[in-house]
């Protein structure tokens, strides 16, 4: 009676088979998902590689006449502060006799010298009357050489800078004359022509007007809108349409809602163009479905018996919701939110048809001046021909990215902490 | 119902909004990506030296910005727009529709399209024939009159001259500024060496402009996208290829690209300014006349941009690769712009 059955042994080979089939996908599914974190680190990786040297800029030290014949101590801005600077760097190298040479010389040093000498004598008034080490920006060419992303053994003439600079700078770094500093400026500063003076305040304080406009509509519509839909819309055809067109909108490609804004912010109510208001009013076009449908799911996950016990209570259908549903389902709701508004900071395209894809140097103070956004800003160093813009655009993307990687751990944190299991 | 929620914060928003920029105090430029580096450096230059603010310039393409240019007078349309070609008459005639009739054109210089390849490989020295006969759709068959698909696959099947090295060009795609040009100046030019090709151009233009203007399709020629830098990183990845973009970005990349000789000149800053370098065009800029004295600083503007500082042989816009005029064409469009005079077509 006891006797082993192995009828069921009699498909032995065909049970290696499932075992070697199991083994197989299991295979080919670690294989995959190691190549995508090989794809990933490899991306963040290089990213990482070429923004961290944008942390770093240099500085060059001049030897200034500050004299009253110079700079008049009663009237600082009538100074020619650029003409001082010129002076400091031929006599430094006299070497520079052609008008040609004269120009390299000049153009060892930022655009920004004269200003910043300006704004250091403004600051401290006591360095004028004679003759003191002043340190200034250095301009992009020689920061990125400096930072040995210009090769100097290759041909003169290949080479952005000729033999006769790469001499003085050389010569300035024997001297202690060159010295590297934190980048402040690429925090401070809006955008800029010139590699060494382009920042992205104007960019970030942009980004966040036009987030938080697009968070204060988008979020209190969207919650809303999901909890009536959910809880007190009567289920029947008009709402199956409206639940397949907020799904469906989901999935429209961002443009289309820059091409929206466009014909109804701007062109009907006459809004002002690259404002970060328009800008947040896209964006919660954008994210208005993606809310929604989070809230609604996180509405759905709340047990009917809550809802049913509220009732049994003696609370109203009002009550029940917004008493004890919503608040339950209230982590969910603000973790749909922040994935919503993180898939907001990184687009660009429905940006571009509302003008703010633009040149924007003064950092803006209100919801209506013009402004830009951190994806813009990439998107406008990444096509810029100066060499020096490839480490700020891998450097401001590494910014948009901690951003996101924030928003996304505060959705996590949320869930974990506040979410109530049933 | 949210729909009708958000339609309401938006007028509510508008009512808020309107007087904001009854009154605006500040530029606004929009218009093409080529002209885009020097709008910007020059409105830089402006907002730091003047008590006006730094202008706004968008980056809208040519045709974008003088589609957003013609839409009307007032605030809340652009006070200047950039072309990397000269307006069309449809345009003007689309501003003039629009109450627009006084434009004033302002040429600022002239900008180089190079083909190049990494410095690894061999310079190519083409012929504007040669760049047609490479990358034309359909090309003239053995028989006169005839056309051929495009049957060449390696460039000494072009011309004996040339390398025996595969066709690979990475351009732009067909709404960047840079590939009209391209067309325009390179592929019409070879094209219109060919006799009965120049002369179907009196007989059948729309035949003429479709066989010169249209890049063949299989391969040969990749759109890589308006971005320049990138078709630069790509040309270093792969030494066989030819790539097409501006000049300023080959004079920043010299160091790991060459530009190739077009018809025997090789694209350099003197050979463009003096027009013997074939493939070139000007940049334009075009400004609103009624907006000028009602928004502040526009005068102003135009007299930093047409400064010798500015635009000038040495000025910081030929730092950024902008190829200057020559003096005596400066000092005409310095009259015509500060003087406003009208756009002649």
């Amino acid at each position: 009676m006891t006797s082993t059955n192995t009828s069921f042994l009699k498909g032995q080979a065909h049970l290696t088979k499932r075992h070697r089939a199991e083994t197989r996908f299991q295979m080919m599914g670690r294989f995959a998902i190691a190549l995508s974190l090989a794809f990933l680190i490899f991306m963040v990786g290089s990213i990482f590689w070429q923004g961290k040297s944008a942390l770093q800029t240099h500085q060059i030290a001049l030897k200034l006449d500050l004299s009253a014949k110079n700079v008049d101590p009663a009237d600082i801005r009538s100074a020619r502060f650029d003409a001082i600077i010129k002076a400091a760097l031929r006599e430094t190298f006299p070497d520079a006799t052609k008008r040609a040479e004269k120009r390299k010389l000049y153009g060892l040093v930022s655009t920004d010298a004269g200003f910043e000498l300006r704004n250091q004598i403004e600051e401290d008034p006591s360095i004028l009357g004679g003759t003191q080490i002043i340190w200034v920006s250095a301009s992009d060419d020689v920061d990125i050489f400096s930072k040995g992303q210009i090769d100097r053994h290759v041909p003169e003439s290949d080479r952005r800078l000729d033999d006769q600079q790469i001499g003085w700078i050389d010569n300035l770094a024997e001297n202690g004359a060159i010295k590297s500093v934190f980048n402040t400026k690429f925090f401070t500063n809006g955008d800029s022509r010139e590699p060494e003076l382009a920042g992205i305040l104007s960019a970030l304080v942009g980004s966040a007007l036009s987030l938080s406009v697009c968070f204060l509509l988008s979020f209190p519509i969207g919650i809303l809108s999901a909890v009536y839909l959910e809880e007190f819309a009567p289920k029947n055809r008009w709402s199956d349409i409206i639940e397949i067109n907020i799904n469906n909108l989901a999935a429209v490609p961002s443009i289309v809602f820059g091409l929206l804004g466009l014909s109804i912010f701007l062109s009907t109510f006459g809004l002002p163009r690259s404002s970060p208001l328009v800008g947040g009013m896209v964006l919660s076009l954008m994210t208005l479905p993606t809310i929604i449908i989070a809230s609604r799911a996180s509405l759905r996950a709340v047990p009917p018996s809550i809802r049913e016990a509220a009732l049994g209570m003696g609370a109203s259908p009002v009550q029940a919701t917004f008493h004890h549903v919503a608040p339950l389902a209230l982590p969910g709701m603000f973790t749909g939110a922040i994935v919503g508004m993180a898939r907001a900071l990184g687009d660009t395209a429905p940006l571009l048809m509302i003008g703010m894809v633009a040149f924007i140097v003064d950092v803006p103070k209100s919801f209506l001046e013009p402004a830009t956004a951190l994806p813009v800003q990439i998107f406008l160093w990444a096509d810029a021909p100066e060499r020096a813009f490839l480490e700020k655009t891998s450097a401001a993307i590494i910014v948009l990215l901690l951003f996101l990687v924030l928003m996304n751990i505060a959705a996590i944190i949320l869930r974990k902490k506040y979410e109530l299991r049933f | 119902m949210f729909t009708k929620a958000l339609s309401i914060t938006a007028v509510a928003m508008t009512a808020v909004a309107a007087p904001a920029f009854a009154d605006r105090d500040q530029l606004k430029i929009v218009g093409s990506s080529t002209v885009f580096p020097f709008s910007t450096t020059v409105a830089e230059r402006f907002g730091k030296n003047t008590d006006f603010k730094t202008p706004v310039v968008e980056s809208t393409g040519s045709g974008g910005g003088l589609k957003l240019f013609c839409a009307g007078v007032g605030e809340a349309h652009p006070d200047i727009t950039n072309a990397s070609r000269r307006i069309k008459s449809s345009e003007v005639e689309k501003c003039a529709a629009n109450g627009i009739n006084d434009i004033v054109e302002a040429k600022i210089g002239y900008d180089g399209i190079v083909l190049s390849n990494s410095k690894q490989a061999t310079q190519f020295d083409l012929t504007l024939a040669d760049i047609f006969l490479a990358l034309a759709k359909d090309v003239p068959a053995e028989e006169e009159g005839k056309l051929q698909a495009n049957p060449y696959v390696t460039w000494d099947q072009v011309n004996p001259q040339l390398p025996a090295v595969k066709i690979e060009v990475l351009g732009p795609p067909p709404t960047s500024g840079t590939r009209d040009a391209f067309v325009e100046l390179a592929m019409e030019g070879g094209c219109k060496s060919v006799a009965w090709i120049k002369e179907l151009k009196s007989t059948d233009r729309a035949a003429y402009k479709s066989l010169c203007h249209t890049i063949r399709e299989d391969g040969a020629y990749v759109e890589a996208g308006e971005n320049d830098n990138l078709i630069v990183q790509k040309l270093q990845a792969n030494p066989a290829a030819l790539g097409i973009f501006g000049f300023s970005f080959l004079e920043q990349n010299s160091d790991a690209v060459q530009g190739s000789k077009i018809n025997g000149v090789a694209p350099e800053f003197e050979a463009i300014a003096e027009g013997t370098y074939p493939v070139s065009r000007s940049l334009y800029f075009y400004v609103k006349k009624d907006h000028v004295g009602v928004v502040p600083g526009v005068a102003e503007f135009l007299a930093e941009f047409t400064s010798e500082d500015a635009w000038g042989e040495e000025g910081y816009l030929a730092d950024k690769g902008l190829i200057p005029m020559t003096e005596a064409e400066r000092a005409e469009w310095a009259g015509k712009i500060t003087g406003l005079s009208n756009l002649a077509m």
